[in-house]
């Protein structure tokens, strides 16, 4: 086609430039919608249940994701700083997943069970008294405000639309206990959020402060799972090299 | 401007705006062609090393044999096996954590095999444990034990003094990283009034020579060994703590929990203490490290903690 018509011509100049411009992005990621070995085959990961996702949305509301990644690349200083490299698997009710590629503190992929809860929320109340070089901001009304989980149910709606498998229908519970078991089924249920919501905090005690429910408890509960799903130990060590 | 336009003599794209609106046509460098041809040359290569094409549901790995990453497996059961594969970052990180471990493997083969002592007489060996020691500790451990292992007052303790609350042997040091800790104290605020409370925290003052009421401390002997609040049970009738559940010892000079030195006047200092009492502790958490670290690891770092920064004694 001459360079003159389609600069004469505003339809097909606009459809032309979206497919120069989209190539790249295409080529790169829709193969790997049908490569199937892009998510690993691994038992064990799960949906956040309704406190870990209140409090992840409190994470992504503070931006701790500017500072923090939560991708342990497979490298060798990675591997002996942080533990075994992050799988695709490991994010895949992730949306929108934490992987980044920035680092000003360190990765938190596997930061769950690293720290005790008392540790998180002094960490998380005034850093530089646990760590004197730290530069991360302090995080004082964490422990002090009410978490507010009146709308739980929407964000799980919300997420259940793009696939996560969160419950509504006693059939659709029925499969969540086949392919996670009773325990963690029971947590996906939609109408029991908040009742399991509050069971969680009270069991757990995450900002050490049993009296009250706070929006720390609900990011501490979520920072002391990530990571912890996959018992790496039931795996070959080279297991997941072969889906690369 | 049209004027000028008229003088121009270079080539043009031949595209005529708006009867006279030309765009001249200057070609790139040559230099800068070739390079971009190059890259051409350079991803051609690329594909025959590397993997490169999505194709269905899979993808090119390169052609075989001709780029391969050799590593040894290490299985569930714990049996081993040489493998060799296409190239990737995973396998890639299989074979450099294998030269990582070949390096150290006569080291940590070392620490396994020997006692502690043994390792800790073995002048050459400590150089290592010293050196993989000290980052394991700042990976792992500094969070809360602070960069020299001094501890932190009301929140984890000093690990350099001669003073462990589970204990300070080798032994008790590997237990307490593998397994971790839970330290907790009841709360007494519904056993004892504020008198009670006043006179039992003046007693433990006087366990450590601390300024005191004296007439109080007497009455707290008596409520400390009695059976309405038991103290004794755990803190021991002599007041020496019990490394087996971790209760403190309070006839020495070392606080953890209630800020005794720290407090100025003698009234803080009881106030600190019938604070921890009234309202109990239940923060005393070390993360178990069994699940995080492998055996070697926690030996080595056992040896690193008992002898560089101090063990009992």
């Amino acid at each position: 086609m001459k360079h003159d018509k389609i600069e004469r011509n505003v339809g097909i100049l606009i459809i032309l430039t979206m497919l120069a411009i989209s190539a790249g992005g295409l080529v790169e990621i829709v193969p790997l919608f049908f490569i199937k070995e892009t998510v690993e085959k691994v038992d064990g990961v799960r949906p956040y249940s309704p406190l870990e996702l209140r409090g992840r949305d409190i994470y992504i509301r503070e931006g701790c994701y500017l500072c923090h990644s939560q991708m342990i690349r497979p490298f060798r200083d990675e591997a002996l700083r942080y533990g075994h490299y992050s799988l695709a698997a490991e994010s895949k009710y992730d949306h929108p997943f934490q992987w980044g590629s920035k680092r000003t503190g360190p990765d938190l992929a596997r930061v769950g069970g690293k720290y005790s809860n008392d540790w998180q929320t002094q960490h998380l109340t005034a850093p530089r008294s646990l760590v004197s070089q730290s530069v991360m901001p302090n995080y004082p009304w964490l422990s002090k405000t009410d978490l507010d989980y009146a709308d739980i149910q929407d964000r799980m709606r919300a997420l259940r639309v793009t696939g996560v498998p969160y419950s509504t229908s006693q059939a659709e519970y029925d499969k969540n206990v086949k392919e996670f078991g009773e325990e963690t089924a029971k947590n996906l249920h939609i109408p029991d959020a908040e009742k399991n919501l509050i069971a969680q905090a009270q069991a757990g005690n995450f900002d050490t402060n049993p009296d009250k429910l706070t929006e720390m408890d609900a990011l501490v509960s979520y920072l002391q799972m990530l990571g912890t799903l996959v018992d790496f130990r039931k795996y070959d060590d080279d297991y997941f090299a072969k889906f690369r | 401007m049209s004027q000028d336009n008229k003088k121009v003599t270079v080539e043009t794209t031949g595209h005529v705006w708006d009867d006279d609106l030309q765009e001249l046509n200057n070609p790139l460098p040559r230099w800068w062609i070739w390079g971009f041809y190059i890259t051409f040359a350079f991803a051609l290569v690329y594909w025959l090393f590397y993997p490169a094409w999505p194709i269905g549901n899979t993808y090119t790995k390169g052609i075989p044999g001709l780029n391969t990453i050799t590593y040894v497996a290490t299985k569930v059961d714990g049996t081993q096996e040489t493998k060799t594969t296409h190239w990737n970052m995973r396998a890639k990180l299989m074979a450099e954590m294998n030269a990582l471990r070949t390096e150290q493997k006569p080291y940590f083969d070392k620490v396994a095999s020997k006692s502690f002592d043994e390792v800790s007489k073995d002048a050459e060996l400590m150089q290592f444990v010293n050196s993989a020691g000290k980052t394991l500790f700042s990976d792992n451990c500094a969070a809360c034990h602070q960069a020299g292992g001094q501890g932190k007052i009301k929140f984890a303790p000093n690990l350099t003094d001669d003073y462990w609350q589970y204990g300070g042997s080798y032994e008790n040091i590997q237990t307490t990283i593998t397994a971790g800790r839970h330290g907790v104290m009841p709360a007494f605020k519904t056993i004892l009034s504020d008198q009670e409370l006043s006179q039992v925290g003046s007693y433990v003052l006087s366990l450590s020579g601390e300024p005191n009421d004296t007439a109080a401390a007497k009455l707290g002997d008596a409520i400390f060994h009695g059976n309405k609040a038991g103290c004794y049970v755990c803190h021991g009738a002599d007041a020496k703590g019990n490394i087996a559940m971790g209760s403190a010892n309070l006839t020495d000079k070392i606080w953890l929990w209630p800020d005794v030195l720290g407090a100025k006047t003698p009234q803080d200092k009881l106030n600190e203490i019938k604070t921890l009492v009234y309202g109990g502790m239940d923060k005393g958490v070390m993360p178990v490290w069994g699940t995080r670290l492998s055996a070697e690891q926690i030996k080595l770092l056992t040896v690193y903690v008992h002898d560089s920064l101090g063990g009992g004694k």
